[in-house]
């Protein structure tokens, strides 16, 4: 197998299961050196575990490939080196200051100043005067910056961010995207999952996976052109009643309410405006053919999968 | 109030029922708390049924002959007849006689003097001597009461002793190591054992199954450090933590009960560490075996209990039937409290105790070849 030079992750047909149920299924993908690469699926779709396998914590069923030009079967030690792994729940130690953390992760990489290391992260991450916290005893945000700058103080090539942002506030989320691209600028390739739509458009590229399979990937725009799918925006009363009598009606694949409107999706637009037409005309209601957002696509691929899983 | 108003003041049988259930199911879940109630009174009961035996027979005993007679024959076969003692050692020479007693071989050494038959004949009621190793005073203790019996039975047949009615020789007991017969001299060397086995095993059988109930082993192994790397690192600590607990107790044993420490105490702290280190694997194996904390708990108490029952510590361990001898030899208290009160009581030397050693060495490499095996470096 060929690595070019500017492919950080290139994996073929990574396949895992645990007690008989597949987790993972026949996955391949590549991700650019220096790019933000979304990770998108449901909860339980194999992202853990396909991020588990690049960097050697899970041994593959079936499949290989590369990570960093190394092979995820026999070089993980390697890849461990050059690696920074940001695991979903919080894995640092909480009966240690965030000082001692970072330190410890320092000399366990033999980085020459592990103390001068430590400092310099503490700067970056604006955690100085917390430095003799328990790491424990930081509030969510920022014990996710933490985390990341534990992941970064190795100077690692790749980094892995398994959900980083779950459960945090919007303002800190926003800086930790900020951070995330700085890195990405600096020539880091990082590969993020998540559940959050606004997130996923905050990457290079994006990869969606459900029922351990990888459905689609490419940017946003190529994602959401790829589905095909035609939606309707409606605004007006009664979307409540609109929604219960449009679903399940033949043509539409999707109906779900989004604040104030109702999106009305379908694979077949004939079929669509066959089935909304006797709705068009209804009294108070304003209809308008739109994009499909992001979370429109996926439920539909979600769905779809579903469809073929069963 | 209405009926179907929720009040904290009715259902109180309702709520408890609800949690007992909830108990109930949590509990069958966990098997390892399953195995231990019904494990540890099996255990028990066995144990103390069929190895314990506070009046041991059979204790190994060593025989110098000054001389060779019929006479000391009959003696020799009257000290076995009263099944306290079994002769395991004949011996014509006093050094090795001594080295016997020294290094724990046997419990009992019995010497039969020159001239001890012409003696006898003429009526001058010679002495025998029985030396005892009175480290443990338990064991050493209901066989030397048998030995009256001895004086009095040994020779009833024999037609050569002139009064037969009158006791012909006399026995002279010499209790070697401990002439009081103190418990304190027995019972404080083999607390340092116990009193380690149980912390050491505590400390790192919870290391790893720590690490992995708060979620910190999976980003310690997505960085680079090895199974053995991870293993010292928790073991090394714990040594220096052992030392000082030791060096507490027999400190505190010295100052308050006024044991000896007869060997060198060089010797005794490069052996206790070898014993902390080797509880340290023991616990440490625990832990990568375990599920969740709890249960590295509970196999450490499976594991302590025979140890105090089986390693001589409490009940002679002379007196054990083999099997249960040979569980005892696999355990590292037993060696160590062999170690431990030959250096204090009798000054014992490495020379004599190198069995022990090699075999508490021999068992910490066991553990640590498991626990490092045992070792997961994935999560599959």
């Amino acid at each position: 197998m060929t690595v070019a030079a500017d492919i950080a992750i290139d994996v073929h047909g990574l396949t895992k299961s645990f007690d008989g149920r597949v987790v993972v299924r026949d996955l391949s993908m590549q991700v650019k050196r220096g790019s933000i690469y979304g990770f998108l699926g449901p909860n339980g779709s194999g992202k853990t575990t396909t991020i588990r396998m690049l960097c050697g914590l899970l041994t593959p069923d079936k499949g290989d490939g590369t990570c960093l030009g190394y092979d995820i079967r026999t070089e993980a030690d390697k890849i461990k080196l050059r690696v920074g792994y940001m695991t979903q729940r919080f894995s640092l130690y909480q009966d240690l200051s965030v000082r001692e953390n970072l330190e410890f992760v320092a000399r366990l990489y033999g980085i020459p100043d592990p103390v001068g290391a430590a400092r310099a992260m503490i700067q970056r991450l604006g955690l100085q005067g917390r430095e003799e916290q328990l790491a424990g005893s930081l509030s969510g945000g920022w014990k996710q910056r933490l985390a990341l700058g534990a992941c970064t103080l190795p100077n690692p090539q790749l980094l892995l961010l398994d959900e980083p942002t779950a459960g945090v506030d919007p303002k800190a989320r926003r800086e930790f995207w900020n951070e995330i691209h700085a890195l990405a600028a600096e020539g880091l390739t990082v590969l993020v999952s998540t559940h959050y739509m606004d997130e996923a458009e905050r990457c290079h590229e994006i990869a969606y996976i459900a029922y351990g399979e990888l459905l689609v990937h490419g940017t946003v725009e190529d994602v959401i052109e790829h589905s095909a799918l035609v939606t309707y925006t409606v605004s007006g009363e009664d979307l409540n009643g609109l929604l219960h009598e449009l679903a399940g009606k033949p043509g539409i694949d999707m109906a779900a309410p989004f604040g104030t409107s109702l999106h009305v999706s379908g694979r077949d637009a004939a079929a669509l405006d066959a089935a909304i037409a006797p709705f068009r005309s209804r009294k108070g209601l304003v209809w308008a053919k739109s994009e499909p957002s992001l979370e429109d696509v996926f439920i539909d691929l979600m769905s779809r999968a579903r469809d073929n899983f069963q | 109030m209405s009926a179907r108003e929720p009040n904290i003041s009715s259902g109180f049988w309702r709520r408890t029922t609800a949690m007992l259930i909830k108990e109930f199911i949590q509990l069958r879940r966990d098997r390892v708390s399953f195995a231990m109630i019904v494990m540890i009174p099996l255990m028990q009961l066995v144990l103390f049924g069929y190895a314990i035996n506070t009046t041991p027979r059979d204790l190994p005993t060593a025989v110098l002959l000054q001389e060779s007679s019929d006479l000391g024959r009959s003696i020799l076969k009257a000290l076995e007849n009263t099944r306290y003692f079994k002769i395991t050692h004949q011996v014509t020479d006093e050094a090795e006689f001594d080295r016997l007693i020294q290094s724990g071989n046997v419990l009992f050494g019995v010497e039969i003097p020159r001239g001890f038959e012409r003696a006898l004949r003429r009526g001058e009621k010679p002495a025998l001597l029985v030396a005892a190793d009175a480290t443990d005073p338990v064991a050493a203790g209901s066989a030397l009461g048998a030995l009256n019996q001895v004086v009095r039975t040994a020779l009833q047949n024999d037609r050569a002793v002139p009064d037969a009615g009158a006791p012909s020789f006399e026995i002279r007991q010499h209790a070697r190591y401990n002439p009081a017969a103190e418990t304190a001299l027995n019972i404080v060397p083999g607390l340092v054992g116990t009193i380690l086995t149980m912390t050491m095993l505590i400390f790192t059988a919870l290391s790893v199954t720590r690490e992995i109930e708060r979620g910190t082993m999976e980003s310690l192994l997505s960085m680079p450090i090895t199974p053995i790397e991870i293993m010292l690192g928790k073991i090394v600590p714990y040594i220096i933590v052992g030392f000082v607990q030791a060096a507490l107790i027999v400190g505190t044993g010295i100052l308050l009960f006024g044991v000896p420490v007869l060997g060198s105490l060089w010797l005794l702290a490069a052996l206790s560490t070898l014993f902390i280190a080797t509880n340290l694997s023991v616990g440490y194996t625990f832990s990568t075996v375990a599920q969740n904390q709890l249960q590295a708990v509970q196999m450490s108490m499976m594991f302590f209990l025979p140890n105090i029952l089986l390693s001589g510590f409490m009940f002679p361990f002379a007196g054990m039937p083999t099997w249960a001898q040979w569980i005892g030899e696999a355990l590292p208290l037993t060696h160590y409290i062999r170690i431990v009160r030959a250096i204090m009581l009798k000054g014992s030397t490495l020379a004599e105790l190198h069995y022990d050693a090699i075999a508490l060495f021999f068992l910490m490499l066991v553990a640590m070849t498991i626990a490092v095996t045992r070792f997961r470096r994935t999560l599959d």
